[in-house]
């Protein structure tokens, strides 16, 4: 699509888009090569009690940790998880929460209220806090974490969507595709989705960083997937004996969930910039 | 009068919302393969040990029939009994609310006093340096783990060079009880050590809890401004020669504002969910942690009366929010 | 001894651009304007001609991304743009020379009662206030004597009378919205007259308001200035306006004037092709609509020499090559074009 690429080329212009298109293109690639780039490859799973708590040195990047294991290669193949439960959480909120959206925007009848006092319920509390409710009872693994984001984040979507929908529905081109007789389902996914599309992008975006950073708190507190696996918050979680001595095991894990969750808000700031034509630029006129 | 009708409203709706929220999280807590009832009985149970165990508990009945139960036990104001503590949860919660409070009007305040001079600096130096430094710090605290940010914290001002405390929120014995907000109390109480010692042990968390809180607010301060200034009203007054910053700090902050108001309610989510590891991590014996023990101890009660609770006072912030925005804008209709 | 000089605003060669994304608009290229002490002048010309901006210069408003490559602004006899900015601030701007703003809804802040920003403008422009007085740090903690400020809100009551605002003693309570907009651009008017100005700038100030208001606030308005012998500065695109309310029009297009003439010439010995076709193109009753062929030209890229002349049928090669210089009709009368129209007007 050629709008796509104009997209693009208007993000490439921004530097703070740019840099967060590049920490996120890092970090797909590191998630997908970590074998290749990690110093100890074998090493992440393994107990190795002479090597505990090494501070960094050319052999360990960024020392070891508890284990005797080399904590960069712990972070390369931890970027993995991270991915995996960020695309998969987010992903399954935006295709919960879009549909239901645009159904109970569209709808003028007592299905769209229902549906936004549902999705109230699961707004009544900060997003954490459900989590941590839902994580708790279903045992730590990835997959109770990645069910509980994606149940707390879905009514995101909801509401963006409800409220485009609402708006649009207002519009003169939606009510001369009614009045000619196009079936909903046409107008819907035809005329209505593409509008939306920008705010879901946006939104999508930023919901990875946040998706990110409530992941990782749930790892922290021993909610996330257990150990031995190689999960970020977690490892911090588990420096925290160990400090101040052993500096390095609680900032590395941290500057790498800093590093990505930045690349995630630069890039939605910026396509928030380039995409909402709401935004005006101050000044510059007369 | 229309206050009245939205406060009703507004009560109104937070009553099935609860409730809704409870049936998501019991229904989900009973509908697990794993069966804490024998994680309960322990090891060496045998099977009809834990079928009794089951009977005792009323976890045998049917779902929707221990769903009412529930709700009925919630009705008379009972939250349940923690599996740990073996008190009633509400008791647990009430003694550690002040903790909580404290820490997170300290936050709040932190977050608010700070940022809204930086936002609107910030608005008035569009692209400048200042500007984009202010971003740059914004997005930053957006994206930080607050619990690592308090660990790194810890690890530089506490253990490094030892100039705050560790934890806690005093060493020694507390002062005598009268609010239970130790500011308060040892500034009442007149033993001014005491209050720096109490200052001094809630620098490190209050700020670590206030600084995502305080990106946001800079970044709505700063577009709420930004957007104000184009507005006619301050065409006139600077045609017309009133000093240039009695209009960005009198006038133009006032308009502005109303919008970061209403953010307060957002603000108290972002404080509120950060209290829970920011709790944990500096060992501050308030709500956040004592949810965060109930994790641990599997202690279903707990954790259930926590979420309840939270559902109940964000609702209630909501409202007075909605109120307050209602007061403060004398237009009476929506900005 | 130099020669009296009986104009009060000297606007000579004005040259203003603005810096945009899509490059460097030039918005006022060379103007020249004069007012004279308790005139009325017109600036009249299509959206976009740059009257706006020209006023805004004069007031010393314009927006961060302009820049002044020339000319100068005499005001009283002295050059605006050479001033000390805090004098420009503090004695120029709402105080000699005061502004009625083109929208009565927005320009006051919704916000505050009118008294108060009533009380703003006063404790700052008031003729009472002594030259050497401070402003404080950045406007705040300066003072403003009770005794002054009891004489001032006096007064005000008393202008707001003169406006005919209904029930003025109690206007100081209530807030802009319970105002309709003909009341508060009569507030406007009076809250521009307290300063005691020697000149009033007037940016369309009838063009948001009711036809039927239109006239009422044109007559007070223009009752009040010549009582106190103020000079205005009347922007506006509508010509019968500018026709009820000024001693001279000058015409603007694309940046540039073309024309300045009394009321009565200009309507009666327009000379400039531009100002002809102008007045051609008011409807009358019995003959059809005449409009001007071709658009206004972007200002980024204006056409070089005269900028009307892409849309000029009287164009030759100078028009496009160098802006014509200011040339005589008569007194009064000035014009910028190297092809004039002779003939009177239509019938």
């Amino acid at each position: 699509m050629s709008t796509a690429i104009d997209v693009l080329r208007k993000l490439l212009r921004d530097p703070a888009a740019a840099v967060g298109l590049l920490i996120i293109l890092l970090l797909v690639l590191i998630a997908i090569f970590a074998p290749l780039l990690a110093t100890h490859p074998e090493a992440i799973w393994d107990m190795n009690p002479r090597q505990r708590l090494l501070p960094p040195s050319d052999m360990y990047v960024f020392g070891t940790d508890r284990m005797g294991a080399d904590i960069y290669s712990r972070i390369l193949f931890g970027a993995r998880i991270t991915m995996v439960i960020a695309s998969v959480a987010v992903g399954a909120a935006l295709l919960i929460g879009v549909p239901i959206g645009l159904i109970s925007g569209w709808t003028q009848n007592w299905l769209g209220e229902v549906l936004m006092r549902v999705s109230d319920i699961f707004l009544a509390v900060p997003q954490i806090v459900l989590a941590i409710a839902i994580s708790q009872t279903l045992g730590p693994s990835i997959e109770n974490v990645i069910l509980a984001l994606s149940v707390t984040y879905w009514p995101w979507f909801t509401r963006l969507v409800h409220a485009e929908v609402r708006s649009l529905k207002n519009e003169t081109f939606i009510e001369a595709a009614i009045a000619l007789g196009v079936p909903t389902w046409r107008i819907i996914l035809l005329h209505v989705l593409p509008n939306v599309a920008s705010p879901i992008i946006v939104r999508t975006s930023i919901g990875m960083g946040f998706t990110i950073l409530t992941a990782s708190a749930l790892g922290f507190l021993g909610l996330g997937a257990p150990p031995p696996a190689p999960e970020w918050g977690r490892m911090i979680a588990e420096s925290r004996e160990f400090l101040p001595q052993a500096w390095w095991y609680a900032l590395a894990p941290g500057l790498a969930i800093f590093l990505v969750v930045m690349g995630f808000n630069l890039l939605g700031d910026g396509l928030r910039d380039v995409l909402d034509p709401r935004i005006r630029r101050a000044g510059a006129r007369r | 009068m229309r206050i009245l009708a939205l406060i009703l409203q507004r009560i109104a709706w937070l009553v099935p919302t609860l409730a809704g929220l409870v049936a998501v999280v019991f229904f989900i807590s009973r509908v697990i393969p794993a069966d804490p009832v024998s994680k309960l009985a322990g090891e060496t149970a045998s099977r009809a040990q834990i079928e009794l165990l089951r009977q005792k508990l009323g976890l045998d009945r049917p779902l929707l029939v221990q769903l009412a139960d529930y709700y009925r036990q919630l009705l008379s104001g009972d939250l349940g009994t923690s599996l740990f503590t073996t008190r009633p949860v509400w008791d647990d919660l009430y003694a550690r609310l002040p903790a909580t409070i404290e820490l997170t009007i300290v936050a709040m305040i932190i977050a608010v006093v700070i940022g809204i001079p930086l936002g609107v600096v910030s608005a008035l130096y569009r692209n400048t340096i200042i500007d984009h430094l202010l971003r740059i710090i914004t997005v930053a605290g957006l994206a930080v783990a607050s619990f690592w940010l308090a660990l790194v914290l810890q690890l530089y001002f506490a253990m490094d060079l030892g100039w705050l405390p560790l934890q806690a929120r005093i060493t020694g014995f507390p002062p005598p009880s009268i609010t239970g907000f130790y500011i308060v109390d040892t500034l009442m109480e007149g033993n001014f050590t005491r209050f720096r010692n109490v200052v001094a042990h809630l620098t490190l968390p209050a700020f670590t809890l206030a600084f995502p809180a305080l990106a946001t607010v800079v970044r709505f301060t700063r577009a709420g401004v930004l957007e104000t200034l184009q507005k006619n009203f301050v065409v006139y007054q600077r045609a017309m020669g009133i000093p240039s910053g009695l209009i960005v700090w009198k006038y133009v902050l006032r308009n502005s504002l109303i919008s970061t108001v209403t953010q307060i309610g957002l603000l108290f989510g972002i404080l509120l969910a950060g209290a829970v590891v920011i709790e944990t991590v500096f060992q501050w014996p308030g709500i956040g942690a004592y949810a965060f023990e109930a994790i641990l101890q599997s202690d279903y009660a707990a954790v259930m009366g926590f979420t309840v609770y939270a559902g109940a006072v964000f609702g209630i912030v909501n409202l007075v929010v909605d109120i307050g925005h209602a007061i403060l804008d004398p237009r009476g209709a929506g900005a | 001894m130099p020669a009296p000089d009986d104009n009060l605003l000297d606007v000579e060669n004005l040259r203003v651009s603005f810096g945009t994304e899509r490059g460097v608009a030039k918005v006022l290229d060379g103007v020249n304007l004069t007012i004279r002490r308790g005139e009325i002048m017109g600036l009249v010309g299509e959206s976009g001609c740059g009257k706006t901006t020209l006023a805004r210069a004069i007031l010393g408003i314009l927006p961060s991304n302009a820049q002044h490559e020339a000319g100068s602004i005499r005001f009283g006899g002295e050059d605006l743009l050479k001033m000390p900015h805090h004098r420009v601030d503090d004695q120029i701007r709402g105080r000699r020379i005061t502004f009625i703003p083109q929208d009565p809804f927005a320009s006051f802040n919704p916000l505050f009662r009118i008294g108060s920003q009533a009380r703003e403008v006063m404790k700052w422009k008031s003729p009472r206030r002594p030259e050497n007085a401070g402003r404080g740090l950045f406007g705040f903690f300066s003072r403003y004597p009770r005794a002054r400020r009891k004489a001032d809100e006096a007064d005000a009551v008393e202008m707001m009378r003169t406006v005919q605002i209904p029930r003025a003693d109690e206007a100081f309570d209530k807030l802009p919205h319970e105002f309709s907009g003909g009341q508060r651009q009569r507030l406007m008017i009076a809250l521009a007259l307290m300063p005691q100005p020697d000149l009033v700038i007037a940016d369309e100030p009838t063009t948001a308001l009711d036809v039927t208001i239109q006239a009422q606030i044109l007559k007070l308005l223009k009752r009040l200035v010549k009582e106190r012998g103020v000079s205005v500065l009347f922007t506006t695109h509508d010509l019968g306006t500018a026709y009820e309310i000024c001693d001279r029009i000058t015409v603007m297009y694309a940046g540039q004037e073309v024309e300045m003439a009394p009321v009565g010439d200009f309507f009666q010995r327009p000379s400039h092709p531009y100002t002809v076709r102008l007045l051609e193109s008011l409807p009358k009753p019995g003959r059809e609509l005449r409009e001007i062929g071709g658009e206004i030209p972007g200002l980024i890229d204006p056409p070089a020499g005269c900028r009307f002349h892409p849309r000029c049928t009287h164009a030759t090669d100078i028009c496009r090559m160098e802006r014509p210089a200011t040339t005589s009709v008569s007194a009064a009368h000035a014009l910028r074009c190297y092809h004039p129209v002779g003939a009177t007007v239509l019938p």
